[in-house]
């Protein structure tokens, strides 16, 4: 990343707003518009931003359901096979496989599970920890509220490939859906 | 009506902070305390603290050379001073859980301005009770050996059976979602105190802890679902924490612990203690910290009303105690109770009592709802009140086993009673550091509850 005399890579466009009122009609705006890779940037969860933004829902459930149940069955085997096959024993006239004791941990492990795949799940479909992307405006995580037109070339390498995409007509058009103050935005990582 | 004056129309909604913040003033008001020295308060009680944990670990140190022979257990009294405090800080660590997942789900927004700091709390409590029952073991460095399953070369398992199998899952699991939900929490606020960093070791530890946080709306999605399946994993968890320390006592057959309405009843009672908990620490926060604002006296008021109903809730639990030691017939449960109330442990079962049920009355009437003096110290008795109902629970139903023979009474030794203090500087060592070195309030979600900017006008 310290290339000498390296071109800095354009990572996209940025608009300012001060409200999230006019940050959501903005982005309705920039989703209809031709501009199909851009991003808001809030310092708290706007909510109904992700619909003018066109965001579909998030699949973390998923994540959570599949985890959870992986939790289900491997407590429920573990205890089965640990108290009726490894290890028999009858205590307090239980039968071996004696399910309604062992419904605690079944539970416990179900949302220990799903609680852990939450957690990493999110992380994965946020590609955090974010090493490359240094946060562009202090003001993000304080009290503004911003859209990115993001470059679509920024991770192609190739020139020829580079489709079409001016840095200008992006500023001139978030001047126009409201952004108060525009500017571009170059690729940093945090730690470069 | 299209003409109504907006000026006399009331919010609709309460108002959550106070005083007129902006978005802005919200950050400068959390990071505060975290970007300047700390004030000669909070040396007080940190030093406090720390001479108290010491004395703890001495006393523990002796306990570790010379064995529990030094605390007062006795047969028949062996869970005493120990497992009580166990269950007072599993307890207390309910209301972080409760204020945070709860109340989430029930879009009690009032709950921003104090979750990140309950949730501290819950943590920190569950540590305390972790190592209370860890060092309880006697030889806590083999509790692994005796608690956790795993594959070994004597092809031992643990009674999976047991409620004290259920236990180790329950509270592990506990500490660990709990852990995780208000990581998660921290992590746009981590973002917010690294944006606001002067100094470059701070800056670089801040990035590494907030993840590389952006804000961006895309994370957002993902976190925001996260945060409501937290939620929806932390309600039936945190009931399940409290329901399954009580069948440690419920599934015995001793008479005053084999009771079915043990379950609700320590739930009841762990909200009421962690509320009380709550009420005592932010009390001293907002003071110290003046975050006044956000921790309003509204805040504190639906605090003490629900320390007053979980107060009744644990009231009609040892009102219906005592019916159904009558009304079972069993001789040997009556007697327990009669035991219980007129016996050699009157004494703690009526401080119990006083302080758990007659004391919070005294939030019916408004002005001491929202007095800082009365609360803090209803709070105070609440918690007092709340390690003697474990301790009556604990020592009153043992003391009198089936053989009138072998019958014994137990009073803590000072061993004991030193390591008790010793936990509560633990706990607050832990959290007078989160109060130094996190933000404990949720910035991000006070925000979204505030009230927001509007379009077109000026912005301060």
């Amino acid at each position: 990343m310290h290339k000498e005399n390296a071109v800095p890579v354009l990572s996209g466009v940025v608009g300012f707003f001060d409200d999230p009122e006019s940050l959501t009609e903005a982005a309705a705006k920039v989703r209809d518009s031709s501009y199909k890779q851009f991003d808001c940037f809030t310092p708290y969860a706007v909510h109904g931003l992700e619909h003018a933004q066109g965001l579909p829902r998030s699949k973390v459930p998923y994540v959570t359901g599949i985890f959870a149940f992986t939790g289900t069955a491997t407590a429920f085997a573990w205890q089965y096979a640990a108290s009726a096959t490894w290890w028999p024993h009858i205590i307090g006239g239980k039968p071996m496989n004696s399910l309604p004791a062992f419904v605690p941990i079944i539970f416990e492990l179900s949302v220990l599970f799903g609680g852990i795949a939450t957690f990493f799940g999110m992380l994965a479909f946020n590609r955090l920890p974010n090493l490359k992307k240094r946060a562009f405006d202090p003001s993000i995580t304080n009290n503004r509220f911003a859209i990115m037109i993001e470059n679509p070339n920024e991770e192609i390498e190739d020139e020829e490939e580079h489709v079409a995409f001016s840095p200008e007509q992006a500023e001139q058009f978030l001047k126009s859906v409201g952004a108060k103050d525009v500017r571009k935005v170059y690729n940093e990582g945090w730690f470069s | 009506m299209a003409t109504a004056n907006h000026e006399t129309l009331k919010p609709i909604q309460d108002v959550l902070v106070t005083g007129d913040r902006t978005f802005a003033e919200v950050n400068e008001d959390v990071a505060r305390p975290l970007e300047n020295f700390p004030t000669g308060k909070w040396w007080v009680c940190f030093i406090a603290a720390m001479a108290a944990f010491f004395m703890g670990a001495v006393l523990l140190l002796e306990t570790f050379k010379n064995g529990v022979g030094l605390w007062g257990l006795n047969q028949p009294v062996g869970w005493g001073n120990d497992v009580t405090t166990f269950v007072f800080w599993v307890g207390i660590g309910h209301a972080g859980t409760l204020i945070s997942a709860i109340l989430f789900l029930f879009r009690q927004k009032w709950r921003t301005g104090i979750n990140r700091s309950a949730e501290a709390m819950t943590i920190f409590a569950v540590m305390t009770a972790g190592m209370v029952i860890l060092t309880h073991t006697g030889r806590a460095w083999l509790a692994a050996f005796w608690l956790l399953p795993y594959p070994n070369q004597r092809q031992l398992w643990p009674n999976f059976r047991s409620p004290l199998e259920w236990d180790v899952f329950a509270v592990s699991t506990y500490f660990t979602i709990s852990l995780i939900f208000w990581y998660t929490g921290l992590v746009p606020d981590l973002a917010s105190i690294r944006d606001r960093a002067k100094n470059k070791v701070r800056k670089f530890l801040l990035t590494i802890a907030s993840l590389g946080w952006r804000g961006s709306n895309k994370q957002w999605v993902h976190y925001e679902q996260a945060y409501l399946i937290f939620a929806g994993l932390s309600t039936p968890l945190v009931l399940s924490v409290h329901s399954v320390v009580s069948f440690d006592f419920a599934v015995s057959q001793l008479p005053g612990w084999h009771t079915t309405i043990f379950p609700p009843y320590f739930v009841a009672g762990a909200i009421f203690s962690g509320f009380a908990m709550v009420v005592t620490l932010l009390v001293l926060a907002r003071e110290a910290f003046n975050l006044k604002h956000y921790i309003t006296m509204d805040h504190l008021e639906k605090m003490n009303k629900i320390i007053m109903t979980t107060g009744m809730l644990v009231g009609y639990a040892y009102a219906v105690e005592f019916f159904i030691a009558w009304y079972s017939g069993s001789t040997f449960e009556r007697a327990t109770f009669i035991n219980r109330a007129f016996g050699d442990y009157w004494w703690a079962y009526w401080i119990m009592v006083s302080c758990n049920v007659f004391i919070p009355q005294l939030f019916w009437v408004k002005k001491f709802r929202r007095s800082i003096p009365v609360m803090f110290v209803v709070s105070l008795y609440v918690n007092i009140g709340m390690y003697f109902e474990r301790f009556v629970i604990i020592v009153t139903s043992l003391h009198h086993d089936f053989l009138p023979s072998s019958w014994a009474n137990y009073i803590p030794s000072w061993v004991e009673l030193g390591m008790f203090t010793g936990w509560i500087g633990f706990f607050f060592i832990w959290f007078l550091l989160f109060v130094r070195f996190l933000p404990s309030i949720a910035m991000g979600e006070v925000k979204s509850v505030m009230d927001q900017p509007r379009k077109g006008a000026s912005h301060a």
